[in-house]
């Protein structure tokens, strides 16, 4: 390796990663008075340029297909906040035969948290104690209580809306008023009631009332584009801007970290980076390291930081780097409802996400499976937007004026409903470095092995029984195999297949969901875990993770509000040691 | 180096890249698609109205397209068609881009015209309206692919031409006033449903 000259500067903390964890502890450190760094992989992000809100279809030569027509095909939409990408050129992942996985990543200041689905929902206390409740997985080294006040942290400065419902197990949190139910959710609740399925108003990270500055939604459904008005939460809006505002932040875009050094002391004392724009290797010194880059890619920074003392990986003398990977269960079904066809052209957008949903409604009945899982959906008069008729052309073929009407009589006329399931971890679903492969900037690459569990399988099964008993109780019709190819997942707030689904049984492919995590877990033990219950490295004590790599378990709650609330955790914490001199 | 030279190469390279992904085309640069709006943008600006030059198909395969898509989505009392609506243009633009869409339009363009010339000895354009018509409902339709396994890649062919179609038509401004939607647009409050019976 080259020699570099050493930086000058030493900061308090370097942050790796800009999305909802690195943006969280970005916030709270700076605002705690040290001198933060950030790297972040990709460039920083311009809302005016990047984000392409309000735009038409016809005001894109490609109308949202994509150049080729690629977009028909997949979720990375032409309109979808910038930098998100299931492949990144140059940046190859690898899968291990018999494996079957994808991995969503964002190289943009914000990361996924410009385009994300906004769905803000709390661990509950079961979630914390897998193993004591079933004997299944294992327990966290905290308890729901532990995190609830940095819960209420999060939502009370990012804002959520939603409900005080004493669900058991899906914990009420500090709520704005949500938005009124649109056509769609009006007749599915009235389904679910029959059922006995609870459906209540979602929760997500979208401002129904001004705060701190941001103005409340406007209503146009668009947040996966990114929003122009910051009324939804994204890192790069939301948590970045204050840390700025203190003075003491420094962001780093474009600097793909390589590896984290070990200091003669056993602490970790610099970062390599790799500055993309001029492919130089640079170098930056910090105190205490905060790796937040997202579950995998933090374990793949720690397994690529091998030294003397650490020869299977930075704080990896337990061995479970990489190991513990979950994603979560996924399993689309769409229905066709006729009273659809009756409602007169209305404003249907509301906010960029269902405006209900169901959270588990047998939790500690005696199941099928273990654990649980929640329902989206959505549909209905959206934006049309291309793929949208090619299920209807598939039903009714031909051509013509009867043809084009026909479209318009089933325009708005489907809701798709989308489970998310927990997943258990499995010693088969796992990331090694791959010892054949590196991306274009010399960086050894992931490799992802992957399997189902029977008690997934089992889950995804009774999510297609249960989307089945609910389009069939509110008076629809489940789309023919020709229609459902075109739709079932909510993407924009419009339904879409995942390709990867159609493929095998009802069960999605792994990483598909985006909500991988598990990688660089946390407990008490040090032989089973990487982390203490600070998220701070058994073996380096000025080494923390931020990410979603921590968590123990994959509850069917989404990971995002869960990454603030431990990062927010996990950088009091480290304000508090450093307050004491102890890093 | 300009700043277009680079995004040219991008293009390139991320069509190439698709070509080895096989048929689900995953990355978007997006230099690349904001360099491929601008160029088809300016062409425009510089191009009176209507006088769009086909980037793909040749000119006679162009006005077969722009038949077929005015015949897959006719104007009608309510609205213009897919031809005003600017379907073959985006249809061009996508062929263009993408390998494995100038197979299947080219291609199927193709067969089409050497079916029309074993049945009526002329290519599709030449034909009567009649014998178009009796083409189409041959094509539109999968079940006649059943009963006369050689229809079988026109039916496949007019199937792909006729999703593109709907994506042309149903994105564009005149496509999305004939669906009657209302939206993406900026409120203080959202209503939520209108009182409908039964919903």
């Amino acid at each position: 390796m080259a020699q570099l000259n050493p930086p000058a500067k030493i900061y308090d903390v370097c942050i790796i990663g800009s999305g909802a964890g690195g943006g969280t502890a970005a916030k709270v450190l700076t605002e705690g008075g040290l001198n933060v760094v950030m790297l972040e992989a990709g460039p920083a992000l311009n809302p005016d340029k990047d984000f392409k809100e309000h735009v038409w279809p016809y005001e894109l030569p490609h109308r949202g297909a994509g150049i080729g027509g690629r977009a028909r095909h997949d979720f990375t939409g032409e309109f979808l906040a910038p930098n998100g990408f299931w492949e990144i050129d140059g940046e190859p992942y690898t899968v291990a035969p018999g494996s079957s996985f994808r991995w969503f990543r964002s190289r943009i200041e914000g990361g996924r948290t410009n385009h994300w689905g906004r769905i803000a929902l709390r661990f509950g206390p079961a979630d914390f104690k897998a193993r004591s409740t079933d004997g299944m997985g294992d327990d966290w080294p905290i308890t729901y209580e532990e995190l609830a006040p940095y819960y209420d942290k999060v939502e009370s400065f990012v804002g959520v809306f939603g409900t005080k419902e004493n669900v058991p197990n899906a914990p009420d949190g500090v709520f704005q008023p949500p938005p009124k139910p649109r056509c769609t959710e009006t007749i599915v609740k009235k389904a679910c009631d029959k059922l006995n399925i609870t459906c209540i108003p979602s929760r997500l990270a979208i401002l129904t009332q001004p705060l701190n500055g941001r103005p409340a939604c406007h209503y146009c459904a668009q947040c996966g584009r990114g929003c122009m008005t910051a009324s939804n939460f994204s890192s790069s809006q939301v948590m970045i801007p204050p840390a700025q505002a203190t003075g003491r932040f420094t962001l780093i875009p474009n600097a793909m970290a390589r590896e984290i050094v070990i200091g003669k002391d056993g602490k970790a004392e610099a970062v390599y980076y790799i500055d993309k724009t001029t492919q130089s290797e640079n170098r930056v010194r910090a105190r205490a390291f905060v790796v937040a880059a997202s579950a995998c890619e933090s374990a793949r920074l720690l397994l690529n930081s091998r030294s003397s003392g650490f020869s299977s990986g930075l704080a990896n003398s337990s061995g479970v780097v990489g190991r513990y990977l979950t994603d979560s269960v996924g399993s689309n079904l769409a229905g066709y409802f006729p009273q659809l066809e009756k409602v007169p052209a209305h404003n249907h957008d509301g906010v960029g996400g269902m405006h209900l949903y169901m959270p588990w409604w047998k939790f500690g009945e005696k199941n099928d499976f273990l654990r649980g899982y929640h329902i989206e959906f959505g549909g209905g008069r959206g934006m049309p937007g291309v793929g949208e008729f090619g299920g209807v052309c598939a039903e009714y073929e031909g051509y013509g004026v009867s043809l084009k009407q026909k479209c318009r009589s089933s325009y708005g006329t489907v809701i798709g409903f989308s489970g998310r399931g927990e997943m258990i971890p499995n010693e088969n679903s796992y990331c090694d470095i791959d010892p054949n492969v590196v991306d274009k900037w010399g960086i050894p690459v992931l490799r992802f092995h992957w399997e189902w569990g029977e008690n997934e399988l089992k889950m995804a099964q009774h999510m297609q029984d249960t989307f089945r008993s609910i389009i069939e109780t509110a008076g629809g019709t489940v789309l023919s195999r020709h229609r459902d190819s075109n739709e079932g997942q909510i993407n924009e707030g419009k339904m879409r297949v995942d390709p990867a689904q159609a493929k095998r049984s009802s069960i999605s492919e792994g990483g598909a969901i985006i909500h991988e995590l598990g990688t660089v877990r946390m407990g008490d033990n040090p032989k089973i875990s990487a982390l203490n219950r600070n998220c701070q490295a058994h073996d380096v004590k000025n080494l923390f993770v931020a990410d979603a790599a921590p968590f123990v378990t994959n509850p069917d709650k989404n990971p995002t509000l869960t990454i603030m609330a431990l990062s927010w955790k996990t950088s009091e914490y480290l304000l508090d040691q450093a307050k004491k001199g102890e890093i | 180096m300009s700043v277009n030279s680079i995004s040219r190469r991008n293009i390139l390279k991320s069509l190439s890249m698709g070509a080895v992904a096989g048929s689900v085309l995953r990355v978007i640069p997006l230099e690349a698609a904001e360099f491929a709006h601008s160029l088809v943008a300016a062409e425009k600006a510089d191009a009176k109205a209507g006088a769009y030059t086909p980037k793909f198909f040749p000119p006679q395969q162009y006005k077969t397209l722009q038949l077929l898509c005015g015949t897959i989505f006719p104007a009608d009392a309510d609205s213009g068609g897919a031809v005003e609506a600017g379907a073959p243009e985006f249809i061009d633009l996508l062929t263009r881009e993408n390998p494995e869409y100038q197979l299947k339009l080219g291609g199927g363009l193709m067969w089409l015209d050497a079916t029309c010339v074993d049945r009526y000895g002329k290519v599709y354009l030449d034909c009567s309206s009649r014998q178009q018509k009796e083409m189409l409902d041959r094509i539109a339709y999968r079940k006649n692919a059943v009963s006369e396994a050689s229809l079988s890649q026109g039916v496949e062919f007019f199937s792909f031409l006729r999703d593109l179609t709907a994506d042309g038509f149903f994105t564009s401004k005149i496509g999305i006033e004939y669906l009657g939607y209302i939206g993406n647009t900026f409120l203080t409050d959202f209503p939520g449903c209108p009182p409908v019976p039964g919903v």
